[in-house]
């Protein structure tokens, strides 16, 4: 198995505010790594830095073998046209939008935005993408409400079809902000079920910031856990996310008070002390 | 109907279909990429480049392209910066932009005819030039829909999600940026200065009220725009009315008849009455 993702010494920067602190990751091929820490430490940047839309203030970040180099005063790949190449070959789910309910595009049209960086300029969808895209529309749940407005889906309808749409892009790699913030809990357990489904049939090396630490603990194969734009830890979740990691980061046990509010300590095998604690 | 044989009205009539169509079919990209703000910052930048060259001693039509292209590379980065709102930088340029016009029509001597006729504009005395700028726009802008279809609707959905699957998104934006700036700068002459900014906006506002399929809208903002020319004309010659003001005018009302049967505004209270009857 190759190294898929590189960042080496990474500092990104939003105006005056320090996003990401000399973060350096090897991320393998085929790897599911969950990506956890509180508001603000920097996760979703890290997705923008592999997706070369962050803006590198420092360090440089190796991607699917495009190598992406800081400036002097900063740089994003916002308008490279090798960037853009790699790009088609990422899929991207963000975090959930508040969308124009009047919005010119359906749910079958949404997903075959996906294919579009590969199709190329000047040309149509085929037979063959209207097929594939209908395979994923399927594959997420989605055909009753395929040719339903996009703006007029729920948000988990939504997270649905943004997932398709990352898919239909035949991705290497696939990136997802907080798939399931702000869902109601059914519609999170479908998602997290999905992705499971997605990773154990595809294979693809997977990125999935999420804001609880839970979500990634039985999905993923490691775990970064960030603190204040920097990795506080990075390994197995059992190590990455172990009590004295998690209390140190969050200042209080998330499995027990994250969330719905509900106690969760005894969700995991109690007092299991969990081997090494992974930091870095 | 013997006011179809003179030359001025055949002229006017041709106008009409290329100013709109070009006008109308560059606010789909405006209305449905919520950019009405940055389009009148546009239009009144031509307005004040025709003046400043005006009188300076040069040809108004290339101080308005000059100016509009400036403004549309100056507001770019700003409209494509998504993490702030740029409403007060673009308030800046507007009144910057009126204030120069206003101050170099002040400094004008002599009679100021044609100054301000840019300001109302008079499809009535459309030249020949006028009309060949008028269809070279048209055909840009046709071309530039039935091409890159899929782009433009990719970065009307969203334009990180079009970046993030590998097109060149930013660029795509500042394109339709130029389009609409030079959509603008072919149409000061005939519509005016002023009021251009209500043909590219009222018949694609109108369109977006009817249609959730991004081709009719295209197909119905066109044949809206060239509808409010024809029966603006028609009306202006029948009642002796000021042309640009009575072409504005008709396609508000366009926009009027079209707000009061959508069915988007159905959807929105059905909305509202169900969420009405789920608090209860």
């Amino acid at each position: 198995m190759g190294v898929a993702i590189t960042l080496r010494d990474v500092t990104v920067s939003y105006r005056e505010d320090v996003a990401l602190r000399r973060v350096s990751l090897e991320i393998t091929e085929g790897e599911m790594v969950g990506i956890v820490g509180p508001n603000g430490a920097g996760k979703t940047t890290i997705l923008t830095v592999v997706n070369g839309l962050g803006r590198l203030l420092h360090g440089e970040a190796n991607v699917l073998g495009c190598r992406m180099q800081a400036g002097r005063r900063g740089r994003d790949f916002r308008l490279s046209n090798a960037a853009r190449r790699m790009r088609v070959r990422i899929g991207f789910v963000p975090q959930g939008q508040n969308v124009d309910p009047r919005l010119p595009v359906n749910v079958r049209e949404a997903v075959m935005i996906g294919r579009y960086g590969r199709i190329g300029p000047g040309r149509h969808p085929k037979r063959e993408d209207w097929r594939l895209v209908d395979e994923l529309i399927d594959l997420v749940g989605m055909t009753p409400l395929a040719e339903r407005p996009f703006g007029h889906l729920s948000g988990g309808e939504q997270q649905r079809t943004a997932i398709a749409r990352a898919l239909a892009q035949e991705p290497q790699i696939l990136l997802l902000d907080e798939p399931t913030a702000s869902l109601d809990w059914r519609s999170r357990q479908e998602i997290l079920e999905l992705m499971h489904r997605i990773h154990r049939d595809r294979g693809l090396t997977t990125l999935l910031v999420s804001h609880d630490p839970r979500e990634t603990f039985d999905l993923c194969n490691r775990v970064v856990l960030m603190r204040q734009g920097s990795v506080y830890a990075f390994g197995p979740p059992e190590q990455a996310l172990s009590d004295a990691n998690i209390q140190e980061v969050y200042g209080k046990s998330p499995l027990c008070c994250h969330g719905d509010g509900h106690d969760h300590r005894h969700e995991r095998a109690d007092g299991e002390e969990a081997g090494g604690n992974g930091r870095i | 109907m013997g006011v179809f044989e003179y030359q001025f009205m055949q002229h006017a009539l041709l106008a009409g279909l290329l100013g709109g169509i070009a006008c109308s079919l560059v606010g789909v990209f405006v209305v449905s990429m919520h950019l009405s703000f940055i389009g009148v910052c546009l239009s009144h930048a031509a307005f004040a480049g025709a003046i400043i060259a005006m009188f300076f001693g040069f040809n108004p039509v290339a101080g308005a392209f000059v100016f509009s292209l400036g403004a549309a590379a100056a507001i770019g980065p700003l409209a494509d910066r998504g993490d702030f709102n740029p409403d007060a930088s673009l308030g800046i340029m507007f009144s910057l932009m009126l204030g120069l016009s206003f101050m170099f029509l002040g400094l004008m001597e002599g009679p100021k005819t044609q100054a301000l006729g840019l300001m109302w504009g008079s499809i009535l005395t459309v030249t020949q030039e006028h009309l060949i700028l008028l269809a070279v726009v048209a055909f840009l802008v046709l071309g530039t829909v039935s091409l890159l279809f899929k782009e433009v609707q990719a970065v009307i959905f969203n334009r990180e999600i079009a970046l993030a699957v590998g097109l060149p998104a930013t660029w795509i934006l500042y394109g339709l940026l130029i389009l609409t700036g030079l959509t603008v700068t072919a149409s000061l002459q005939p519509i005016g200065g002023l009021l251009i900014f209500s043909l590219i906006l009222n018949p694609a506002a109108a369109a977006y009220q009817l249609t959730y399929s991004l081709r009719k809208l295209f197909i119905l903002a066109g044949c809206f725009g060239v509808l409010s020319c024809w029966m603006g004309l028609a009306l202006a010659y029948l009642f002796n009315l000021p042309s640009g003001a009575t072409i504005v005018v008709f396609s508000t009302l366009i926009f009027l008849v079209c707000n009061l049967f959508s069915p988007k505004r159905r959807f929105k209270q059905l909305r509202e009455t169900e969420g009405a009857s789920i608090n209860a």
